[in-house]
């Protein structure tokens, strides 16, 4: 019965909620909740808007994996009003609660989406909100509605109405080389798009590699790698403007950005001292200083939740591990010692789980390290599974792995009990990051 | 089957007549050519970055007798003609099997001083991106070190990790990540 495969396909007819990330739970849960999301009602004559935020929202709930939507053909009735609700309709078919709303025209281009949630053995409301909104952003009140239901419902907030980066790579053969190596053309693509992986846009594209993606704590920009020129740089892109500016190119390696979570300092990686350290950049001064010094290989920094220890990937020990030091310097301490390679660690968000890389008998999976006990468990069962990045309320892990010969992202939920896959229908999909909260602006 | 000296200088030939003049189109001998010399990225979904076409003539002189005599970088006998040493899994040490390329290049480099070499590092897929970039400097940092101890000039050589961004070979056995362990030697 956990076999049983949801195959939620995401594919809408408008061109502005384009989707080109497929969906598709791949391991059920024992114990999520029973739920049923009406598909919501329009209280207008015209300007019905083309995307049903009540499946919106159910899509949402159910790719948790924390909830079991009922499906719409299995509703015995479908109210969009608290007078319609007839409670016997819900409680024959074992839903716990209950979600319906309405949708009403608001002035020009605009809507107001009026939800109520029910529970359906008490035969009470728990909430109801009335939320303004547009037709661009109705997708996103979808979110939000589901990000209320799911707190109401478990107790800790929802990340549904987020955002993912990642790079999208296209490779074209273009001929073959003197020596009968086989030569591409790239197409590479610094990609946004909703947590559900709708509303995809490209806000940088380069014919050379681009790397690492990182947001920062406020969401409005993004630090990334760009090899364009044939040299790699560090850019600051502001989503909303495209705007951006170069932060470092200096000889060698200028790599693995990371934001401090007050946003004013960036931790990265640099060789123009010879080999690669990690420096941490004062955003206003434009003052670099030296985290490292080692003659090892030092990178993919990443900062705690309080903003006070830095870890990172270093071969100081003969292969690479994860080290901690403080921002203000000092000695760096070992902290995995399950493995023979473990990489690219960042923080939960409760400061005490570290998601990375590890190597486990010659294949590459993502491992969540609880630092109190010391306890390594592993998440994935891929092969080549790499950069995972945790959702903002640490409930689930985004990563990179591959499935029919194409790089393609997939989540887990934290516990490891949910698994989902997110692939592109075009093109290697890798280095997927998590928006932090609420950086929901589009201009 | 060889392409003998003679014909490969008369394909040569025929190439500079027919082709007239060609556009230069600089390969890294990896994965990927650079079809865009010094092209910058296309910010914020503003269209695809502008193809900006190389420019110059590519030119390979006929000697006489069917002795070469253009630039010894372009002769398929030579062991210039062989720009990539391999690495193996996780190391960064030159193969002894790769040294007598290297000297032909320490050599060339060392009678030419006013030519400059960039060096790539590459990687495999595996392990973490970031991590791999590092590793990649370290490999062009062997082939550097390799030359400069031959006696090349440090001034000559430039170094760049691609990581594991061009792969040369994108498959995802072990025969593909062997080739993509790699140092590449660019003029």
């Amino acid at each position: 019965m956990h076999s049983r495969k949801f195959l939620i396909l995401l594919l809408l007819f408008t061109g502005a909620a384009r989707a080109d990330l497929l969906i598709e739970i791949t391991k059920g849960v024992e114990g999520s909740l029973p739920i049923a999301v009406v598909p919501f009602g329009f209280a207008g004559e015209k300007g019905e808007p083309a995307i049903n935020v009540g499946d919106v929202i159910s899509s949402d709930l159910g790719r948790s994996g924390r909830f079991k939507p009922l499906p719409v053909g299995d509703m015995l009735s479908r109210p969009t009003r608290s007078k319609q609700v007839d409670f016997r309709d819900w409680r024959a078919v074992n839903v716990e609660n209950l979600v319906i709303g309405e949708v009403q025209p608001n002035g020009p281009g605009g809507y107001l989406v009026k939800f109520r949630l029910y529970d359906v053995f008490r035969g009470e409301q728990i909430t109801g909100f009335s939320i303004p909104t547009t037709s661009r952003d109705l997708r996103s009140t979808a979110h939000q509605i589901a990000d209320i239901v799911y707190e109401t419902l478990t107790g800790e907030p929802g990340a549904f109405n987020t955002r993912i980066a990642y790079i999208t790579s296209f490779r074209k053969k273009i001929g073959t080389d003197r020596d009968g190596t086989n030569l591409y053309s790239e197409k590479v693509h610094l990609r946004v798009a909703d947590a559900d992986g709708y509303n995809p846009q490209t806000i940088v594209s380069s014919e050379e590699p681009l790397m690492s993606p990182a947001w920062s704590p406020d969401g409005r920009r993004i630090a990334y790698v760009s090899f364009e020129r044939s040299k790699p740089s560090i850019w600051v892109q502001e989503v909303f403007t495209g705007r951006r500016e170069k932060l470092t190119s200096f000889k060698g390696i200028n790599g693995a950005p990371a934001w401090s979570p007050d946003g004013q300092q960036l931790a990265l990686t640099l060789s123009k001292d010879g080999n690669p350290d990690i420096f941490v950049m004062d955003l206003r001064r434009r003052t670099l200083r030296a985290l490292t010094r080692h003659s090892a290989i030092d990178t993919e920094p990443a900062w705690s939740p309080d903003g006070k220890q830095i870890v990172f990937t270093s071969d100081r020990g003969g292969r690479p591990q994860i080290y901690r030091v403080s921002v203000r310097g000092g000695n760096p301490e070992r902290i995995t010692f399950e493995g023979k390679y473990n990489a690219r660690a960042s923080y939960a968000a409760d400061g005490r789980h570290l998601t990375m890389v590890t190597r486990l008998n010659g294949d590459y999976r993502i491992g969540v390290l609880d630092t109190k006990n010391d306890q390594l468990r592993i998440l994935s069962d891929g092969v080549l599974d790499e950069s995972p990045s945790f959702a903002p309320n640490g409930s689930m892990i985004i990563y990179a792995t591959r499935a029919n010969g194409k790089g393609v992202l997939a989540a887990v939920s934290t516990d490891g009990r949910v698994k989902q896959r997110l692939a592109l229908q075009a093109g290697d999909v890798r280095e997927p990051a998590w928006s932090p909260y609420h950086q929901k602006e589009r201009k | 089957m060889k392409i003998t000296r003679l014909a490969w200088v008369a394909m040569a030939a025929a190439a500079l007549i027919f082709s007239g003049c060609t556009s230069t189109e600089k390969r890294d001998s990896g994965g990927a050519a650079k079809v865009v010399e010094g092209g910058s990225a296309s910010v914020a979904g503003a269209g695809d970055s502008a193809a900006a076409a190389g420019a110059g003539a590519q030119t390979a002189a006929m000697g006489l007798g069917g002795v070469w005599s253009g630039s010894p970088l372009d002769n398929p006998d030579s062991l210039l003609a062989s720009r990539k040493v391999y690495f193996d899994f996780d190391r960064s040490e030159i193969r002894s099997e790769f040294a007598a390329v290297l000297r032909a290049h320490a050599d060339y480099l060392i009678s030419n001083r006013s030519i400059n070499v960039t060096i790539e590092g590459h990687c495999d897929e595996r392990g973490s991106r970031e991590y791999n970039v590092g590793l990649g400097e370290r490999r062009a940092a062997a082939v550097q070190n390799f030359l400069e101890a031959e006696g090349v000039d440090h001034t000559q050589i430039n170094t760049i990790s691609y990581g594991e961004e061009r792969p040369q070979d994108p498959g995802h056995d072990e025969s593909a990540w062997a080739l993509n362990r790699r140092g590449v030697l660019v003029y």
